[in-house]
């Protein structure tokens, strides 16, 4: 909730030209001037008013289209990253037109951010699991129109009152007269109708499409027969493929290049030293690769991270002991910890983290004969990388076009504050376009550039301390974290940097749900050259596991049942929470222990409850503990209420896939360093959650009408920590540093 | 000049003898349904099959693949492909999708060798190939109904 309202906030501040810190885009000239200054306001309007185009309609369309073959085209402003986003945007408008499923697509939007702007970003942008809540008026308005516009169509052509009009799966009807058409027979006559400045929208008990399970998912055939475009997949002609050398150590730069031996490489068309990199040129991606890998680089490490991690962490942990910037503060801590009966104290470490979508980074961009780009990317900032783009090609955000294909994966890692490897993109586009060479040029990062590269989740260390009275109630709760903010020099840092206090570090902590009458937590930011951002579910990745693992052990220090400790501390402020904790513990059978297993393997139930991005989710894990002390993820139980269920089978998917990135991450991956060079260079050292790792999942999504909010990060939070407690219930064994391989356990 | 026979057809590629088949594939005869995830063989995402066997063309040096009968996404046929797509579409398998053709590859080749493959017949052929959104519950669940509806 903080962070959407703060970077809503921010747009006010990206609207004001702001030169961006990153040295890259400072020494090219590439000041980050963003245009998105419409009034929030305008775009409900936007959204009501040019619903139909119809082939004589030359007016824009903004989010639908309906043609003469009776298909209904949505235009999708969010990147679908394999959240299912294209569905959920399109069931919202195919339910208010009363169109048929299957005359339903969906496409996405051109980069424009005054027509597609995300309303809690003020520009183009797909994050925070903002998705469906900031598309759900003005989709549902915009279905509503275009539904209204089609039946004044028929109404001046049959000569009938409209109201005597009825709509249902793609055909308008009129009963008394016996008349029928389709969408498509109606699609231009309706776009010459009046744009309606009302629209009267359903009642939930009116919905057919949203809410219902069987719809299937627009891209479930196109991604599994290989028809589905990636941006990997662009070619354009006469494109040229490069890779780019950048610094092992992060803060390093060029300082010399040897490239007689790549450029021998067949293929290898140029070289070029760019102030982001090497960059090598090629006929196709693999002379690319092995050109790079024939270059002789020194780097000039002055200003680098030179240290490991492990150096890092202790240092992290030394600041965890000192008092930092308060983030939270709520009665007197001292005086309660002195009067407590019991208290006890953790410290949790979190490791630095990759993103690793499947489809590696990449884009291909063009420059065209107007000084302005066409760009092909799995673009999910469009609203940045307009204006970085044309600062650094010296045209304006309009002129650059971006095509948003699916991308393969995100998880955070393509929202990017500066738009790092589109930007690369353009460098070395118009590097080449310098020497006469104006040829598409496709960017390939490398696993090993990914794993490498950088924008991981923080290193994070969490203190916690807590206290309680005679009776077992938690009275005093001081909490420590200290980590690196990805917010700060960038255009969001203003708005999301509060009195020293960056809420994506804090968010789920200082937040905390749980009533606990004195309180203090404390941030501390560390600084590295080490890039860093959000990662799926941003804060909540830390805070929830922190204080779900700690709730525990004061549960147990306070010999409480772990939801009954969790339920008396949530009260009756917190209905929604203790709502999916209720449902999660019925489901899995809380009050029945688990049978132990045959062979004398020790099993147990943990639970987790958390809200992130204003939805709601409690896990359950059943866990298995063998004699060797490896553990097995048998099966999980989820309860999630995000609003208004759009569709449920989409929800399903994103807290199945969300549990298990969650749980794989926590199993065995980070991200480590030594004197400054990272350990791990691809899925060999950094292995992914693997189909044997993954538990059942078991999700019960909350029945409600409240307003939906995403589910694309909130499946993520609760997942680590309801098995770290279910491991602790089994064995006592506490799990105070990520990932669980730490402790011989996996 | 490499002869490669491609989904049926004999394709002549002008390319370095240790081009790796992936590579062939998508940057110069454009079947892009083959993907690029990893480049060491450790996700399964360029999965084709060779001779009918899963292989991961990242790591098929594409002197190596001459004279072998090569089927890419694009070019699989058959009861098991039919069933595999059929269960995957069915059941919503895909999110992201990016590491799906791999998915679809190995599990066709696991059916048509294995009709009635039990849970660690599946988890053998499959845990090679990684899916970064963790679509594995529909995975396991897709692999099963495709089998069945090969024995049926």
């Amino acid at each position: 909730m903080m962070l959407r309202q703060l970077l809503r906030q921010a747009a006010s501040n990206v609207a004001e030209p702001a030169p961006s810190r990153r040295t890259f885009l400072k020494g090219t000239g590439g000041a980050l001037i963003i245009s998105a200054t419409v009034p929030l306001g305008s775009f409900a309007a936007e959204a009501a008013g040019p619903a139909i185009i119809g082939p004589a309609d030359p007016r824009p369309n903004v989010f639908v289209r309906v043609a003469k073959d009776n298909s209904v085209t949505v235009l999708v402003k969010h990147l679908d990253k394999g959240q299912g986003i294209m569905t959920g945007l399109t069931t919202i408008v195919a339910e208010e037109l009363d169109a048929d499923w299957s005359q339903m697509r969906g496409e996405h939007a051109p980069a424009d951010s005054k027509l597609y702007g995300n309303h809690f970003f003020g520009i183009q942008g797909t994050g925070g699991s903002t998705a469906v809540a900031n598309s759900w008026d003005e989709l549902r308005m915009a279905g509503a129109a275009a539904r209204l516009m089609l039946v004044n169509a028929a109404a001046a052509e049959w000569k009938v009152p409209a109201d005597q009009i009825s709509v249902s799966r793609g055909v308008v009807s009129h009963k008394p007269s016996g008349k029928s058409a389709t969408f498509g027979q109606l699609a231009e006559a309706a776009s010459k109708q009046p744009i309606p400045t009302k629209v009267t929208l359903k009642n939930p008990d009116q919905y057919s499409l949203i809410g219902n399970e069987t719809l299937h998912r627009l891209d479930h055939v196109s991604k599994t027969n290989g028809t589905a475009i990636f941006a990997m997949d662009v070619r354009r002609p006469n494109q040229v493929t490069a890779v780019l050398a950048r610094s092992p150590r992060f803060g390093g730069t060029v300082k010399s290049v040897d490239d007689q031996a790549a450029r021998a490489i067949p293929g290898v068309i140029d070289v070029l030293t760019l102030p982001v990199g090497v960059a090598v040129v090629a006929k196709n991606t693999w002379a690319a690769i092995k050109g790079r890998e024939a270059l002789s680089i020194q780097w000039d490490d002055t200003n680098a991270e030179k240290r490991g991690t492990d150096q890092m962490l202790a240092a992290y942990r030394a600041q965890a002991k000192k008092p930092g910037t308060s983030a939270a503060r709520k009665g007197d801590t001292a005086t309660a910890f002195k009067s407590a009966t019991k208290v006890i104290e953790a410290e949790y470490s979190f490791p630095y983290l990759a993103h690793a979508p499947m489809e590696p980074l990449n884009a291909t961009l063009e420059i065209k004969d107007d000084g302005g780009a066409e760009i092909w990317a799995g673009s999910q900032f469009q609203g940045i990388e307009q204006p970085v783009v044309a600062g650094i090609l010296g045209t304006t955000p309009d002129k650059v076009k971006i095509n948003t294909l699916w991308a393969g994966g995100s998880f955070g890692r393509r929202a990017t504050t500066n738009a790092d490897y589109i930007a690369e993109t353009a460098l070395i586009a118009k590097a080449l376009a310098a020497k006469g060479m104006k040829v598409p040029v496709h960017l390939v990062w490398t696993r090993e550039d990914d794993i490498q590269g950088g924008c991981y989740r923080p290193l994070v260390v969490h203190r916690v301390k807590g206290g309680l009275d005679k009776s077992g109630n938690l009275i005093a709760w001081e909490q420590s974290i200290v980590t690196q903010s990805f917010m700060a020099g960038t255009p969001f840092e203003p708005a999301v940097v509060k009195n020293g206090v960056d809420a994506t570090a804090v968010e789920g902590a200082a937040d905390m749900a749980y009533s606990v009458p004195n309180m203090a937590v404390d941030y501390h930011q560390m600084a590295s050259p080490v890039t860093t951002l959000w990662w799926r579910s941003v804060g909540h990745t830390h805070t929830a596991y922190a204080k779900e693992a700690f709730i525990e052990e004061l549960a147990v220090a306070a010999g409480k049942d772990g939801v009954a400790f969790r339920l008396a501390l949530l009260g009756d402020k917190h209905p929604r929470l203790s709502g999916v904790l209720k449902l999660a513990a019925e489901k899995a059978e809380w009050s029945k222990p688990l049978a132990p297993a045959p062979d004398g393997s020790k099993r147990a139930r943990g639970v987790a409850v958390h809200e992130s991005f204003q939805s709601f989710v409690a896990h359950v894990a059943e866990v298995t503990v063998a004699k060797d002390g490896k553990i097995k993820v048998d099966r999980v139980i989820v309860a999630v209420d995000c609003g208004q269920a759009v569709n449920p089978d989409v929800i399903k998917a994103q807290i199945e896939g969300g549990t298990g990135f969650g749980i794989g991450h926590a199993l065995r991956d980070q991200i480590t360093l030594t004197d400054g060079l990272v350990d791990q260079n691809n899925f060999d050292g950094y292995e992914p959650m693997r189909l044997s790792d993954m538990p059942e999942v078991e999700v019960h999504i909350v029945r409600s009408s409240a307003r939906p909010t995403g589910v694309g990060e909130p499946g993520v939070p609760t997942a680590a920590p309801a098995v770290a407690n279910a491991v602790f219930r089994a064995t006592g064994q506490k799990l105070h540093d990520l990932p669980f391989s730490k402790a011989g356990i996996v | 000049m490499i002869n490669l026979d491609i989904n049926g057809k004999v394709r002549a590629v002008d390319v370095p003898e240790d081009m790796p088949l992936l590579w062939v594939l998508r940057d110069e005869l454009n079947l892009t349904g083959t993907k690029f995830g990893c480049g060491i063989a450790q996700c399964g995402a360029c999965t084709v099959h060779v001779d009918g066997q899963p292989t991961r063309s990242c790591q098929l040096p594409a002197s190596a693949a001459v004279g072998a009968k090569i089927t890419t996404i694009e070019g699989l046929s058959g009861k098991a492909a039919a069933a595999v797509q059929k269960a995957w579409a069915d059941l919503d398998v895909v999110q992201c999708g990016y590491c799906q053709s791999g998915q679809v590859m190995a599990a066709t080749a696991l059916i048509a060798e294995n009709p009635n493959p039990t849970d660690a017949d599946i988890e053998a052929a499959m845990d090679g190939n990684v899916c970064r959104c963790a679509t594995y519950v529909r995975i396991k669940a897709a692999v099963k109904q495709a089998a069945k509806l090969v024995r049926t």
